[in-house]
C-alpha cells in the first residue's frame, strides 16, 4: 500500500498552457537562430509530454515495473531514428 | 481547486492485481498497447524527420501553409480535455458519481464524474471538428497529400515564393502532414467514440464506484497518451 498526495491537476494544466504559449511565441515572435529554436522547441515539447506522463498518467506514482513498460520502447525509438539518419556515414 | 488530500493507495483500486506487474489486467493491457503505440508513432515521426531533414530543398516555413493560431486553440482544447479526464478520474476515486453539486458558500459547483466525462467528450469532439475544418480549408486552398493542386491558391503562392512555401518539397509536406495528423485524429476519434460508449453504458447508469473504476482509469491513460502525442506533433509539424 502506498500513500501519496494527489497532484494539483489545475496547476499542471496551467503549466501546459503557459509552455504552449511560450512555444508559439518563440516560434513566431523571437529571432532565435533556427538550430537553437529547434532545440528549445523540442525541449519544451518534451517537458510538456513529461508533465502529462508523470502527473496525468500517474507514472510518478506507479511502480518501476510499470514505468519500464512505457520507457523501454523509447531508446528503441531513438536508435531507429538515429540509425536511419546516420545511414550515410556508415 | 487543490486536491491536497492524501488518499490511501488511490492508484490501485481494490480489484485483483496481476502478480507480476502489480496492477489489474485491464490497466496492464492498456500500458502494453500504449508501448506499442509509441513505436507506431515513432515510425511516423521518425520517417518525417528523416524525409524532412534529408531534403536539400527548403521545407515550407512554419505558419506559411498551416494555420497555427487555429491549431494552437485546438492544442489548448486537447490539454483541457486531458485535465478534465483526470478530474473525472479523481471524482470517481472520491465517489462523486453526480453531475454537479453546489458547494455551500461558493459560486462554482463541484463537478462529479458525469460532468467531467462530458467535458472531456465535448473537448475531444471539438478537437476532431476543428481538425476536419482545417483539412477542408487546406484541401480547398490546394494542399493535398500529393502536393499543391495545379492552379490552386497555394500553387500560385509557391510560384511567387518557392522558398517560403517549399515548392520543391510540397508533395512530401502534404503526405507527411496528412499521415501524421490523420493517424492522430483517428486516435482521438476512437477515444471519443469509446468514451461516448462508456458514458451511456457505465457512467450515466452509475456503474463505477470508488471500489471499481477500471474503465475510467484505462480510457484515461489512452486519452492522456493521445494528448502527449499531439504535444510532440504540434511542435514538430506546426512550429519547426
Amino acid at each position: 500500500m502506498t500513500e501519496h498526495v494527489r497532484p494539483n491537476y489545475i496547476l499542471i494544466w496551467a503549466y501546459l498552457f503557459v509552455l504552449t504559449v511560450i512555444e508559439v511565441a518563440a516560434a513566431f515572435l523571437s529571432h532565435i537562430p533556427k538550430h537553437w529554436l529547434i532545440i528549445i522547441l523540442v525541449v519544451l515539447a518534451v517537458v510538456k509530454a513529461l508533465l502529462v506522463a508523470m502527473y496525468f498518467m500517474h507514472l510518478k506514482f506507479e511502480r518501476w515495473r510499470l514505468r519500464l513498460i512505457f520507457l523501454i520502447p523509447l531508446p528503441l525509438a531513438a536508435i531507429l531514428v538515429l540509425a536511419t539518419i546516420t545511414e550515410k556515414i556508415w | 481547486m487543490t486536491h491536497a488530500t492524501a488518499s490511501a493507495d488511490m492508484m490501485h483500486p481494490p480489484v485483483p492485481a496481476e502478480p507480476g506487474s502489480g496492477v489489474y489486467s485491464n490497466k496492464l493491457g492498456m500500458w502494453i498497447f500504449l508501448a506499442s503505440d509509441v513505436m507506431f508513432f515513432t515510425a511516423l515521426i521518425g520517417s518525417y524527420i528523416i524525409l524532412r531533414f534529408g531534403m536539400s530543398e527548403p521545407w515550407a516555413a512554419p505558419g506559411a501553409i498551416l494555420n497555427v493560431p487555429l491549431t494552437g486553440i485546438n492544442t489548448f482544447l486537447l490539454i483541457c480535455s486531458s485535465v478534465s479526464m483526470v478530474k473525472a478520474y479523481a471524482a470517481i476515486v472520491d465517489g462523486k458519481k453526480y453531475f454537479l453539486r453546489p458547494i455551500p458558500g461558493k459560486l462554482l459547483q463541484d463537478g462529479g464524474l458525469k460532468f467531467w466525462m462530458l467535458v472531456t467528450i465535448l473537448c475531444g469532439a471539438a478537437f476532431v471538428g476543428v481538425q476536419v475544418f482545417e483539412y477542408i480549408k487546406l484541401v480547398q486552398h490546394g494542399l493535398t497529400p500529393a502536393g499543391f493542386r495545379e492552379g490552386s491558391h497555394y500553387a500560385e503562392l509557391a510560384l511567387a515564393d518557392p522558398v517560403k512555401y517549399g515548392a520543391a518539397t510540397a508533395g512530401l509536406f502534404g503526405s507527411t502532414f496528412f499521415t501524421m495528423t490523420g493517424f492522430h485524429g483517428f486516435h482521438v476519434t476512437c477515444g471519443v467514440v469509446s468514451m461516448l460508449y462508456l458514458y451511456f453504458t457505465k457512467v450515466l447508469p452509475e456503474k463505477y464506484s470508488p471500489a471499481d473504476y477500471r474503465g475510467i482509469e484505462t480510457i484515461g491513460l489512452y486519452w492522456h497518451f493521445v494528448d502527449l502525442v499531439w504535444i510532440i506533433l504540434f511542435t514538430i509539424v506546426y512550429l519547426i
